[in-house]
């Protein structure tokens, strides 16, 4: 496993990995976040999972990709993944990319993901 | 040859027949518009051109400097500015803007034909002369006037903009926006980064985009708003798209538009209530 100095910050909740991505990461933070987040997973059994991106102001097609990825990993391993926070900015650049990360789930906030994921109710359609 | 006519000889000497002549030409062609603009300010506007002719009108005319673009001739560029300024404000159509630069041809003419008429080939280079210059300064207050012209709606695109894409919270969580005109790239940008803004702002659920206002929805409009319901997806809430009447329906079905994923209502009552009972709001009459 990949070792990053600066770790991004996972803590587990009543079943629900929570991530919060506190600065723009580069592809070799993305990929080491991605080891981390499914050793995490494993770990606690989480059945949810709820990465805050609200820090982040760039979003490019590999971080886009890496997501979506990520959120396919959780769920074979039974963990409903939602993203949230996505900025109006990032959210724009994504569509003009043609990325519109049609597997993944998103919400507002971590708020109503978690309400999302604990209560089994499905946020977006 | 010493005190020869020439075009400048005449605007720097002859300056108030000129412009007393001139004055009456343009009344007597009808350009003086005194309903728009009245006969003083007229008179003022002509002598202030003549003068700054006057000024710039170099001694000896050769082909070169009888150039409206030399740096000498910048207060006649001056002048004409402030004309088409006031001019475009009063509604003066570009024809006479020209005919009013083009009255002064005449008594130019008149005034030559009267000095130098039986030496007809000085005449015919100083008849050339006027008419490249004045040609020059028409063509310029021309041009100055469509360019004020071409400011002004470019102000009032700006305006337009700017309320074209009015978002409204119409109750907790759920956020509006109204499409009427038009839905250019332009503005479809627009509508997209307010909605988000929006959003955010109120964290808004559910986003309904009314387009009932839209008068045609073609491909172009179609990927838009596929774009924006993409996008408010990405920020985590519902895109609901309203407003699509039979002929609209028609139309995107026959030109093979597809809307997939995206929840739409025949019009803004029936996409609140698909809002309401996202957001868990109850809603009932009496």
């Amino acid at each position: 496993m990949l070792e990053s100095a600066n770790p991004v910050p996972m803590m587990t909740i009543n079943g629900c990995v929570i991530v919060a991505i506190r600065d723009d990461l580069d592809d070799q933070e993305i990929v080491s976040l991605q080891d981390q987040l499914v050793e995490e997973v494993a770990k606690r059994a989480a059945h949810g999972v709820v990465i805050d991106i609200s820090a982040l102001e760039i979003v490019d097609t590999f971080a886009g990709r890496m997501l979506a990825a990520m959120a396919q990993m959780a769920r074979v391993m039974n963990a409903r993944t939602i993203i949230v926070g996505m900025r109006p900015a990032v959210a724009m650049t994504l569509v003009e990319l043609g990325m519109t990360l049609d597997g993944v789930e998103t919400a507002l906030n971590a708020d109503r993901a978690v309400n999302a994921i604990v209560s089994g109710r499905s946020n977006t359609p | 040859m010493p005190n020869e006519v020439t075009i400048s000889s005449i605007i720097i000497n002859d300056y108030e027949r000129v412009l007393t002549e001139w004055l009456k030409v343009q009344s007597a062609e009808g350009v003086k518009r005194t309903d728009l603009v009245s006969g003083k300010e007229s008179e003022q506007q002509s002598r202030d051109l003549l003068s700054a002719m006057a000024k710039a009108m170099p001694k000896e005319a050769t082909d070169d400097n009888l150039d409206l673009a030399e740096p000498g001739w910048e207060p006649v560029r001056d002048a004409l500015e402030t004309i088409a300024e006031n001019r475009t404000q009063r509604g003066v159509s570009t024809t006479e803007m020209g005919w009013f630069i083009g009255a002064l041809k005449q008594p130019l003419f008149k005034i030559l034909q009267g000095e130098i008429g039986e030496k007809p080939r000085i005449l015919m280079r100083e008849i050339w002369n006027v008419t490249r210059l004045i040609d020059q300064i028409s063509l310029h207050a021309i041009e100055t006037l469509v360019s004020k012209r071409e400011a002004i709606i470019e102000r009032q695109r700006a305006e337009m903009t700017e309320v074209a894409a009015p978002v409204v919270k119409i109750w907790d969580s759920i956020v509006t926006v109204p499409l009427i005109g038009t839905l250019d790239s332009f503005r479809a940008q627009t509508v997209m980064e307010n909605l988000l803004d929006a959003i955010v702002q109120w964290e808004a659920e559910v986003a309904i985009i009314d387009i009932t206002g839209v008068s045609t929805v073609d491909t172009m409009v179609a990927q838009h708003l596929l774009k924006t319901a993409a996008a408010v997806r990405l920020m985590g809430a519902e895109c609901v798209i309203c407003g699509i009447s039979p002929k609209i329906a028609q139309t995107v079905v026959n030109l093979g538009v597809e809307l997939p994923n995206i929840v739409t209502r025949v019009d803004l009552e029936s996409g609140l209530a698909y809002a309401f009972e996202r957001v868990g709001v109850i809603a009932g009459r009496g």
